[in-house]
């Protein structure tokens, strides 16, 4: 198994790395002869930095800083799915080695990181990128040097790039689903939306906002921004209390969820009571980690995947994402979908019989993949994936029980009309 | 927007609302208290402020793991108590070992302090995250902490929230305490006011230094502990009060614990009550504003000590 980290130092061109260059060359030379056939394969010819038996991939996520405590799943869950790539015999026959580089939850780094894989590793796929700050900083690159980005976060939606394909959901599908389930399942006819204030919980809850009154004909009876790391919110449980709304949709991310879910229990709101109920779209296993199961017991998630869905795809993954990084791991929802990107490259790959960028993305749409841990998920002319919709219930062992799950998958559409 | 509701509601409402005024108040003056100290004492802006609280949060989980495998479970509730003294000592204690390892020699520079612990800052959220990886963790308080007094049908009053005020109460008056009566605050003073001449009568300056930054660093560690009952606990939380912290600090007048505590009470009830009728960023972009205005007229802060220049 090949995957190692290898960290370029661009100051250090060292003498014993030259001679062994120039010693490779004839090396190469005399290989050449013996070796025509495997380089007439188109593969190694792409200009990428393709071997004959290695390919090499970036990932790209911040493991230092403030984002290193949401990266940090992406990561593992990357690199399992190269390491049983590669156990399975790799992509066109070649192992995947890859380069990480620490984009330090910085938005110039990940772009000059993004601009050096490219460019300097030549890397035929990029698996990285969390906030849609530091997707939006490296899009630029992505597109200017032709490259291709493997995004894993949900998100906000209006945007669709031919040089990303975006393995999380967009707004829509994870919102509108977890609407309906409230309004039909529970009589949800009041509903409270609160979030960081940011570009993606402002356009969820636009798009909550529009859905609730225009679709379901219910009522909006607040809407509450806090600036991102908040840590007091007991004058917005307040205002709850007073409302008394029949579902608050939260959007709150990061450090705040803490606050804001501790702050909550501490106000004598019981949450199993569902009085009202709250329905989140920012807080996976991860986050309850350092939440505490006890503080969160009873509130119900809307996202694609949860660690205790039921299928033999997904006992597998959990069983091989807990032998490699131990048994008190949490596996949430965009763990999961860092998990299909490289599965997602190495098919459409194999159905383009090339590395090329241009072919890879020619050959993305209605790539599937039946092997998800989610279930079963193929990629839309648009460069999302259509997946189906779940609602979990979260216990106090800090997993969420599956409750409900949308009998369709859901078409991604990431310009909403009307939205 | 009140026409809805019953004069009953909206009393309850108003009456939880004050309730957390009062809170953000305590949880201001807590965070504030330490930095308070050290920069108006020894005019040193220590920028990690933040770090050594999340030392203390550090200390209150391990505790309660310590507690929870290796103590009969009767103990547990009261882990908590020890948790906030050995806070205060761990941080105390890393304190004093940064004055004498870095501050010191950096006294005459004061902006070079702002770097020194800017860096300081960064080392420490680096470290905790290699020592107890890059994820919150999560802290479990003993139930009694949890809960909430019903006082009416709508009025609760969360137990956490009365705690945080216990502790600043404690706190607060165990400093000004020191600083008005004890031999350490008395030479505190004095070095404040006139160092040369401190000295020349004997006060061994280096020593009050050392002790006044590592008292404050301790409050700081004893505020981490208390915060794990309303926060998160990860490598960089200590970023999210650091802002508040500086805000309270500088505003109060930055050399007087007095005014520390009254701008801590003016700001978090405007923000409280601000936050109740407009939206949460509304009342901080406000409340922002009023506190730039006010120190545009009034530079020195709320209170500041007269001191011959």
């Amino acid at each position: 198994m090949i995957s190692k980290s290898r960290n370029y130092d661009s100051t250090r061109g060292t003498r014993r790395t030259l001679l062994r260059r120039m010693l490779a060359i004839p090396a190469a030379l005399a290989l050449a002869h013996v070796s025509l056939p495997a380089l007439a394969d188109s593969a190694n010819s792409t200009g990428l930095a393709v071997t004959d038996s290695t390919v090499t991939v970036g990932i790209l996520h911040s493991i230092t800083g403030t984002m290193a405590i949401s990266e940090t799943g992406s990561v593992q869950a990357e690199k399992l799915a190269i390491d049983q790539i590669n156990a399975m015999g790799g992509v066109l026959g070649r192992q995947i080695v890859y380069t990480q580089e620490d984009g330090a939850s910085d938005w110039p780094t990940f772009a000059e990181k993004a601009k050096k894989l490219l460019v300097r590793d030549k890397v035929a796929a990029v698996f990285g990128c969390w906030t849609s700050a530091s997707r939006k900083a490296v899009l630029p690159v992505f597109e200017q040097y032709n490259g291709m980005l493997y995004y894993p976060t949900f998100y906000e939606g209006l945007e669709q790039s031919p040089n990303v394909i975006y393995t999380g959901q967009e707004a829509t599908q994870q919102i509108l689903e977890g609407l309906d389930w409230a309004d039909d399942a529970k009589d949800a006819k009041k509903y409270f939306l609160l979030g960081s204030d940011y570009i993606w919980p402002r356009t969820s809850n636009k798009i909550a906002r529009k859905h609730i009154e225009s679709v379901l004909g219910d009522k909006v009876v607040g809407e509450e921004y806090y600036p991102l790391g908040h840590t007091q919110f007991n004058s917005v449980i307040n205002k709850i209390k007073l409302k008394k709304p029949d579902v608050v949709f939260i959007s709150v991310v990061g450090g705040s969820n803490v606050a804001f879910y501790k702050q909550l229990k501490a106000a004598g709101i019981d949450m199993t009571k569902e009085k009202p109920l709250f329905l989140t779209i920012s807080v996976t296993e991860d986050e309850i980690l350092g939440i505490g199961g006890e503080n969160i017991d009873g509130i119900y998630a809307s996202m694609k995947y949860f660690q205790s869905l039921p299928n033999a795809n997904n006992e597998a993954f959990v069983k091989a994402f807990k032998a490699k990084y131990g048994d008190d791991i949490v596996i949430g929802d965009v763990t999961q979908a860092a998990y299909l990107g490289p599965w997602l490259w190495k098919a459409a790959v194999e159905k383009a019989g090339s590395f090329d960028i241009d072919k890879v993305r020619a050959a993305s749409p209605d790539i599937e993949l039946t092997t998800a841990p989610e279930g079963y998920v193929r990629i839309h002319d648009n460069h999302h994936l259509w997946s189906k919709t779940r609602i979990g219930h979260a216990q106090l062992d800090g997993q969420y029980k599956v409750v409900y799950e949308s009998s369709e998958l859901i078409e991604p559409n990431p310009f909403p009309e009307g939205y | 927007m009140f026409a809805d509701y019953t004069m009953t509601e909206l009393t309850s409402i108003f009456a939880m609302q004050g309730f957390a005024g009062l809170t953000l108040f305590s949880v201001f003056v807590l965070m504030a208290l330490g930095l308070a100290i050290i920069f108006g004492q020894m005019g040193v802006i220590n920028m990690a402020h933040g770090e050594f609280m999340i030392l203390g949060a550090y200390t209150t989980y391990l505790t309660s793991n310590v507690f929870s495998s290796y103590l009969p479970e009767s103990l547990y509730s009261l882990y908590f108590f020890v948790a906030l003294i050995l806070a205060f000592l761990a941080a105390g204690a890393l304190g004093a070992f940064i004055e004498w390892a870095m501050i010191r020699h950096l006294y005459k520079r004061p902006l070079d302090t702002l770097l020194a612990t800017w860096g300081l800052s960064l080392i420490m959220q680096q470290l905790y995250r290699t020592i107890f990886g890059p994820r919150e963790v999560g802290v479990t308080l003993p139930d009694w902490l949890m809960g909430s007094i019903a006082l009416t049908d709508m009025v609760e009053i969360p137990i956490n929230g009365l705690f945080v005020m216990a502790i600043t109460l404690v706190v607060a008056v165990g400093v000004g305490l020191t600083m008005q009566k004890s031999r350490l605050g008395k030479q505190t003073r004095a070095v404040v006011q006139n160092r040369p001449m401190a000295s020349a009568v004997g006060i061994n300056t280096a020593r009050v230094d050392r002790l006044t930054f590592a008292l404050g660093c301790g409050i700081a560690g004893i505020a981490g502990a208390a915060f794990t009952m309303i926060g998160s606990t990860g490598p960089t939380s200590g970023q999210l009060y650091i802002v508040d912290t500086f805000l309270v600090v500088v505003f109060g007048g930055a050399s007087s614990l007095v005014g520390t505590i009254a701008s801590a009470f003016t700001i978090s009830q405007a923000q409280s009550t601000m936050e109740f009728f407009l939206s949460g960023s509304m009342a901080k972009v406000l409340t922002l504003l009023v506190v730039v205005g006010i120190l545009m007229l009034r530079p020195q802060g709320l209170f500041s000590l007269k001191i011959r220049k």
